[in-house]
């Protein structure tokens, strides 16, 4: 009986060396004094003082499991650190973009009237008694925020039927003839076309057109159509591509006609990603600064036309504010009002990209029992 | 409620391919009739010609005549999508529209053609059709749900239904059980010799148990070997095919020495 009982060991046969649980938090704690030390040799950072401790942590968690642990378990500390490492520099630019944005753009965002006013009568002279008497800044960016949107619905709306008959054309019908290839090849070279080229053609064409001078929130919408119509293509093109042939042949089956099949069948099962693909392409045209710059130029006051007279933009707000401060003397104000303005657009972008999602959810297929 | 199909000296092309060669058949109606041979010997082929899904694909085209009561699908100025109203079609996989609830599906062939029905009718039509799928008692508690969270075996019994929902004349079935486990396959089956009393029912199947037990006709198709036409070897009673078949390359087949 007693030559079946198993042999009473402290550990398993089969765990070699282990480093404690809390080894991670205890190599940190050492890498950041560590860190600190050298950096108050050197003149401290924080910057710096990260870099330096990281370096510091990936080396002693490695060294410490080389030597407890042996290579195996080294190598992939090693390179989860370099995982995580990389991560943390990709992430690095976007956290300091946003807050950058943040710090300098809130306080132009909450000063009062900030939204709600236009920069129509806002002259120097304010902004210089802001700065030298403490006055309340004047001033908003409503026009913009107005042009902006109404110069991007405007453009939706050009580009989303084109875009998605082009794409509905290319996969139901296009059936690899010479005029499918050929869209597809234009819609290629028109995803590359430089953005300032797409506002010097639509204010070309309608200098031809309407007259020379044209410059509408219009031809600005049509300069960044030119720029969403190929993204838009292209993104509905492969969704449409992606639903299974299987559903097309069960409508067709059916007697269901094609036109009714593509209405009612494959657009519905696609529509999730050509949506979000449209509010993807709404969201990279919004912050678009050239074209509307030749198309439809500085305004500081409230149009609400857009096809007719200048209208303003957030882009070409920033642009004017940083470029040609309202007050040449005291720039400040201006600049308060820019990153206001960016800190905005970048609200705008973040909302378009959230809304894809959840659109992207609320009509994704239903699944479930 | 059905009609038979006659093919005349049929010739299937896809572009300059020619995948099946000159092939005679006569299903009489309300009978079950079995296509087998080894794969790519163009039996899925011929048989999405006789509603005309052949020519989906780019390029597909065929040559000859195939008679629906006599009137040919092929005749000049028929429309393929009156053809296909009549002629139903199950395919290998089942393929529900992942959009729509199962009652949706079910009543698919009618909405998508926006023809109007009340909700009385619907609900009439929606039961019927389950109920010859053998599928009324185990989804009538959750039509509303997706069709896509059924099991393999209710989705291609929900795609029959889909199917008898339109009350075609012929039901068109390609290797439909290919994908379902055995139990599911038995229930198909069994809905297949039901819905003999009120279709004539073609099938394309790969299990020659499958074919025997179902079918009142058996068609052998083969191919002579790769790149040459597919042909129809031998018709005749299932009994005779499995049995007593008058070609030897039917016997070989049958009897598993090949394919």
């Amino acid at each position: 009986m007693t030559s079946t009982l198993t042999p009473v060991r402290k550990r398993s046969a089969l765990t070699k060396g282990q480093l404690p649980k809390a080894a991670p938090y205890i190599v940190v704690a050492v890498a950041l004094v560590l860190g600190a030390a050298i950096m108050a040799l050197i003149g401290f950072n924080a910057f710096g003082w990260g870099i330096v401790s990281g370096i510091l942590f990936a080396a002693g968690l490695v060294g410490w499991s080389l030597f407890v642990e042996g290579a195996r378990k080294a190598k992939d500390k090693l390179a989860t650190c370099l995982v995580v490492g990389a991560f943390l520099v990709a992430l690095l630019p976007l956290f300091s973009v946003i807050w950058t944005v943040l710090v300098n753009g809130l306080p132009g965002l909450l000063d009062p009237g900030f939204l709600s006013t236009s920069m129509n009568g806002v002259t120097g002279a304010f902004d210089n008694k802001t700065v030298e008497e403490g006055a309340p800044l004047l001033g908003g960016i409503y026009h913009a925020l107005m042009g902006t949107l109404l110069i991007t619905v405007l453009a939706t709306l050009i580009s989303v039927p084109v875009g998605l008959l082009t794409a509905i054309y290319l996969v139901e019908y296009g059936e690899d003839r010479a005029l499918a290839r050929a869209i597809t090849f234009f819609v290629d070279v028109m995803t590359g076309i430089p953005s300032i080229v797409a506002g010097l053609f639509a204010a070309a064409a309608f200098f031809a057109l309407v007259g020379p001078g044209t410059k509408t929130g219009a031809v600005a919408a049509v300069a960044l159509s030119v720029l969403m119509i190929p993204v838009v293509v292209r993104s509905s093109e492969e969704m449409l591509k992606i639903v299974p042939n299987e559903l097309r042949e069960a409508a067709y089956a059916l007697g269901v006609r094609k036109w009714r099949t593509i209405l009612k069948v494959v657009l519905p099962t696609a529509i999730s990603g050509i949506a979000s693909g449209i509010t993807l392409a709404i969201a990279r045209v919004i912050g678009e600064t050239a074209p509307i710059l030749v198309t439809a130029g500085f305004a500081t006051t409230i149009n609400t036309n857009v096809f007719s007279g200048w209208m303003a933009s957030l882009p070409t707000f920033i642009y004017t504010q940083i470029l040609n401060p309202t007050s040449p003397s005291n720039p400040d104000p201006s600049s308060q009002r820019a990153w206001g303005a960016a800190l905005v657009l970048i609200i705008m972008v973040m909302l378009l990209n959230l809304g894809a999602r959840l659109i992207a959810r609320m009509f994704a297929p239903k699944t479930g029992r | 409620m059905s009609k038979r199909i006659d093919v005349k000296d049929l010739n299937v092309y896809y572009s300059k391919f020619l995948a099946v060669e000159d092939v005679n058949i006569n299903i009489d109606a309300k009978s079950v009739t079995a296509f087998i041979g080894p794969s790519g010997c163009g039996k899925s082929t011929f048989l999405r010609t006789l509603n005309r899904m052949h020519e989906v694909i780019p390029g597909a085209r065929v040559e000859g005549e195939v008679l629906l009561d006599g009137d040919n699908l092929y005749g000049p100025g028929v429309d393929p999508v009156t053809v296909r109203s009549q002629i139903g079609m199950v395919f290998q996989r089942p393929n529900p529209f992942p959009t729509m609830s199962i009652r949706d599906n079910v009543l698919a062939g009618v909405k998508l053609n926006n023809t109007k029905i009340s909700k009385g009718e619907a609900d009439v039509l929606v039961e019927r059709s389950l109920q010859g799928a053998n599928l009324w008692n185990e989804v009538k508690d959750r039509l509303g749900k997706p069709g896509s969270g059924l099991s393999g075996g209710q989705q291609q019994r929900l795609c029959i239904a889909r199917a008898i929902a339109v009350e075609p004349q012929v039901i068109l079935m390609d290797e439909p059980c290919s994908a379902l486990d055995p139990i599911s396959t038995l229930a198909i089956e069994d809905l297949i010799n039901e819905l003999k009393d009120q279709y004539t029912v073609v099938i394309v199947t790969h299990n020659m148990q499958q074919a025997a037990r179902v079918s009142d006709k058996t068609a052998f198709f083969n191919i002579a070997g790769t790149g040459k036409p597919g042909k129809l070897i031998e018709f005749g009673d299932t009994p005779t095919i499995f049995s007593n078949p008058t070609e030897k390359a039917t016997e070989d087949y049958v009897s598993g020495r090949f394919g």
